[in-house]
C-alpha cells in the first residue's frame, strides 16, 4: 500500500526518507528522488497550486498504476502545495523493490507523471513579479517514453 | 448558485480564484461572462471538470445548484 500525501506545509525530506527506509527492510534497493526549489536564476519563491477535488485522488491513482507496473515493496509520493522558498523540498518519491531496476523505473515513471499529468499549477516569483510556468516540451517527451 | 473555479493563470485572467454564477446551461453561463475571460476559458488547452470529474465535452452540460465547474490550464507539477 503506497503512502501518498499532499502537504500544505514544509516537510523534512531527511526525516521522510529515513522513515521510509526503516519501513522497508526487505527491499534490496530503494531509489529516492527529491525535487527542490533551485537557488538560481533570480527565483525568490515558487508557488504550487492544487485543486482539492482532483489533486490527491490523481496522485493516489498514479501510485496504483505505478505499483501495478513494477513489483514494489513500498512507494512514497509526497508533494508540496503552497509557497516555497529556494532550497525547500517540492516533491519526494521513494520506491523500494527487491531489485534496483524496478525501483529506478518506478521512481522515474512516478516523477514524469507528477511533472506533467498531475493536477498542479506552478508560478515563480522573481524581481519582475509572479509568472506562471507552462509545461516544457521536454516534459511531454519524458512522459511519452512510458506509453506502450 | 453554482461555482466556477479558475486554476493557474486563469485566476489572473478572471481576477479571482472562483466566481458564483446562476445555474443553467454552461453555454449561457459563459455567454454572461466578460468576453475576454470566456475566450480564455474556451481555449484549446483548457480542460474542464464538473464536481471533480473531467469532462470530455462541455456541450449539453447544465450547471445545477451547488455544482462546481473548474477550468484547468496545462499542469506543471514537480
Amino acid at each position: 500500500m503506497a503512502d501518498v500525501r499532499l502537504s500544505l506545509d514544509a516537510f523534512d525530506p531527511a526525516v521522510e526518507i529515513a522513515g521510509f527506509n526503516a519501513r522497508h527492510p526487505n527491499a534490496g534497493g530503494i531509489v529516492t528522488f527529491l525535487g527542490q526549489v533551485r537557488d538560481s536564476g533570480g527565483v525568490e519563491a515558487l508557488e504550487l497550486q492544487h485543486y482539492e477535488p482532483m489533486t490527491l485522488p490523481g496522485m493516489q491513482e498514479l501510485a496504483r498504476v505505478t505499483e501495478r507496473r513494477w513489483p514494489l515493496e513500498g512507494l512514497l509520493i509526497l508533494h508540496r502545495s503552497g509557497v516555497m522558498l529556494p532550497g525547500d523540498a517540492i516533491v519526494l518519491v521513494c520506491a523500494a523493490a527487491r531489485h534496483r531496476r524496478d525501483a529506478f523505473a518506478a521512481a522515474d515513471f512516478a516523477m514524469d507523471h507528477l511533472k506533467s499529468e498531475s493536477w498542479f499549477w506552478k508560478r515563480e516569483k522573481t524581481a519582475a513579479g509572479w509568472r506562471w510556468i507552462e509545461p516544457r516540451p521536454e516534459d511531454h517527451e519524458d512522459i511519452s517514453r512510458w506509453r506502450i | 448558485m453554482a461555482k466556477l473555479v479558475f486554476m493557474g493563470r486563469l485566476e489572473d485572467v478572471a481576477g479571482a480564484p472562483e466566481m458564483a454564477v446562476k445555474p443553467g446551461p454552461v453555454e449561457q453561463v459563459l455567454a454572461a461572462l466578460e468576453p475576454a475571460l470566456a475566450v480564455e476559458l474556451l481555449g484549446e488547452k483548457i480542460r474542464m471538470a464538473l464536481n471533480g470529474r473531467l469532462l470530455t465535452d462541455v456541450g449539453g452540460i447544465v450547471l445545477a445548484q451547488g455544482d462546481e465547474l473548474a477550468f484547468l490550464p496545462p499542469v506543471s507539477g514537480g
